[in-house]
């Protein structure tokens, strides 16, 4: 598997792949934050929040759409969401009865509903304008200069580092155990289910053991290359004055529309 | 797609500010505790150690199996992480996981990862490993028994919990998600706990010295059985009320009353009170989030401090 298969990046030169990456984690936390604490029903600020999102899109030259082509991740969690609009509070709307449950929708649960998935479908698709704009061992540094202990930053790192590697091993024990596992069409292979469950159990301790056994040759080939337990970045990742002009109108931006939210 | 597709990863959006903070207090005070044990016990080698692992449990995650009918078992590691790795460096390494899950596949919020980091990554280990040190010194049929007990557990644990941050945020019906959850995290815990069970078996059989009584003891001293035993038991507790009577829950949670008193948005805790956001600012609700969060980050850091001087003592 290549390095980058999991990479999100996208290669583009553009107003928001140059900015620093420490400020655009701050402005997409505060978005997220803002999102969060705006109320139910509040269509204006919203649609303000979108045409933010919008311009954000459009700076970052990879197209208008492009985060919104990418934004129903989160889409099967809207079902646990679902349920909010029988909220009992509100006036009914109708009544369906189902038999075993009666549900009764109302005014207030369906705006409640919407609500929640128009703040949830914001953030998820300025989190994905982030991680397709910065490279992530500069969104790792951006936590670093936000003051996250390095112990977690550089445990992050090597994850990022090292997933791609483990993922080849995993889909090598998937492949053998494929390999080893002859069935007919239309008939049932394999044992019952704990057998399955056992063989994979046994496909996770050995991935265990060889990533074990891994970690230590990599440690030991780090260290004898100069390791000295932090990542170094050639990147200057300097804050300048176009960094903060982007910082405060964003902050002054999302407050307004905080008040056209709260009005 | 390649991770696990277990209904845990809370987006952002789905949860409400004030418990948005308060669980991010909370996991903070948590991975600091376990940042600082890391820095100051564990050697500098430790640390690539720790970040391979989380990778593995990443990639461990890919395993499944076939259960019945196009559906297949997963496997989302946070017990076995802490068995095998010892409960603050599973921390970690489930909080290195569940970050990079938010952050590169918008798999889990950012503003929501406080509450995702506590239920998929220490309620796991303090579950999970709790539970298994209580029997680490038993024979091997009990401990392997009991590691899939607690991984079993601590699966629900984290379904529950999930689904009341939900309820509390007002984002979803309790009796009508509450069981649907519980139901299927009832089989994917299985799944959870067959596989926790033969990993272990297997590296028990190669490596014992990886998972021996001594270093068990060593990587969390008897404060994790408490903890382990006393979440377990609240959980256990809680479904009851959760799933035969919701509304006696939330009874439970007035009467307590531990939002009325002092914070400023009951509403936002318990839907059900008034029509929410009338006469009510963004102010007062970052407020009541604040305070909670202090509280929170207060009392969880006075017993962290306490656990830790009563081992070192």
């Amino acid at each position: 598997m290549h390095a980058h298969a999991f990479d999100q990046y996208h290669y583009q030169e553009s107003f928001i792949h140059n900015l620093a990456p420490t400020v655009k984690v701050v402005v997409v936390l505060i978005y997220i934050f803002s999102n969060a604490l705006l109320p139910d029903g509040s269509w204006l600020a919203f649609a303000m929040a979108w045409l933010m999102l919008l311009i954000a899109n459009d700076l970052t030259n990879l197209g208008l759409g492009f985060s919104f082509k990418r934004s129903f991740v989160a889409l099967p969690f809207a079902l646990v969401a679902v349920t909010a609009i029988f909220s009992p509070v509100g006036h009914p709307l109708a009544e369906w009865d189902l038999g075993f449950i009666t549900l009764i929708p109302t005014d207030f649960g369906l705006i409640r509903f919407f609500s929640i998935l128009v703040r949830s479908w914001l953030s998820i698709q300025m989190a994905i304008l982030l991680v397709a704009t910065t490279q992530f061992p500069d969104i790792i540094h951006a936590f670093e200069h936000l003051r996250v202990p390095r112990v977690l930053t550089t445990i992050v790192a090597f994850l990022y580092r090292y997933m791609f590697v483990l993922t080849d091993e995993v889909f090598r024990l998937l492949r053998a155990r494929e390999a080893r596992s002859a069935g007919l069409p239309g008939k049932k292979s394999g044992r019952s289910v704990w057998w399955r469950a056992k063989v994979t159990g046994s496909m996770a301790g050995q991935l265990f053991l060889r990533t074990y056994e891994r970690s230590e040759r990599i440690s030991n080939a780090m260290v004898s290359r100069g390791y000295t337990g932090h990542f170094r970045t050639l990147k200057p990742h300097a804050i300048n004055r176009r960094d903060w002009l982007v910082l405060t109108v964003s902050i002054i931006v999302l407050l307004f529309i905080q008040v056209v939210g709260w009005l | 797609m390649f991770f696990s597709p277990a209904p845990l990863h809370i987006p952002d959006g789905f949860l409400n500010l004030i418990i948005s903070l308060v669980f991010w207090a909370a996991t903070l005070v948590m991975v600091g505790l376990a940042v600082a044990k890391t820095n100051k016990s564990l050697g500098e080698k430790q640390v690539p150690l720790m970040g391979v692992m989380a990778a593995f449990i990443f990639a461990a995650q890919m395993l499944n199996f076939p259960v019945a009918g196009g559906t297949s078992g997963h496997f989302l590691g946070g017990a076995l992480a802490a068995i095998v790795l010892g409960p603050w460096a599973g921390i970690l390494v489930m909080t290195a996981v569940v970050s990079v899950q938010a952050l590169l596949f918008q798999d889990g919020g950012l503003l929501v990862m406080g509450a995702n980091i506590f239920n998929m990554g220490i309620l796991t280990a303090v579950i999970g490993f709790g539970l298994y040190r209580l029997f680490s010194g038993q024979k091997r049929g009990v401990r392997l028994a009991m590691a899939g007990v607690s991984a079993w557990l601590a699966t629900m644990a984290a379904s529950l919990l999930t689904t009341l941050q939900l309820w509390l945020s007002g984002t979803s019906r309790l009796e009508i998600v509450f069981p649907a959850m519980m139901g299927v995290h009832a089989l994917i815990g299985l799944g959870e706990a067959l596989i926790t069970v033969a990993a272990i078996a297997f590296i028990e059989q190669t490596r014992p010295d990886l998972l021996s009584t001594e270093k068990t003891a060593a990587s969390g001293g008897s404060g994790w059985v408490i903890a382990g035993l006393v979440l377990t038991l609240i959980a256990v507790l809680i479904s009851p009320l959760a799933s035969g009577n919701p509304d006696g829950l939330e009874r439970v949670a007035e009467d307590i009353g531990f939002l009325d008193r002092g914070l400023d948005a009951p509403y936002q805790i318990l839907p059900d009170y008034t029509i929410p956001f009338f006469g009510e600012t963004g102010l007062s609700t970052i407020l009541a989030g604040v305070i909670g969060a202090i509280i929170v980050f207060g009392i969880l850091y006075l017993l962290g401090r306490n656990l830790r001087k009563a081992r070192g003592s």
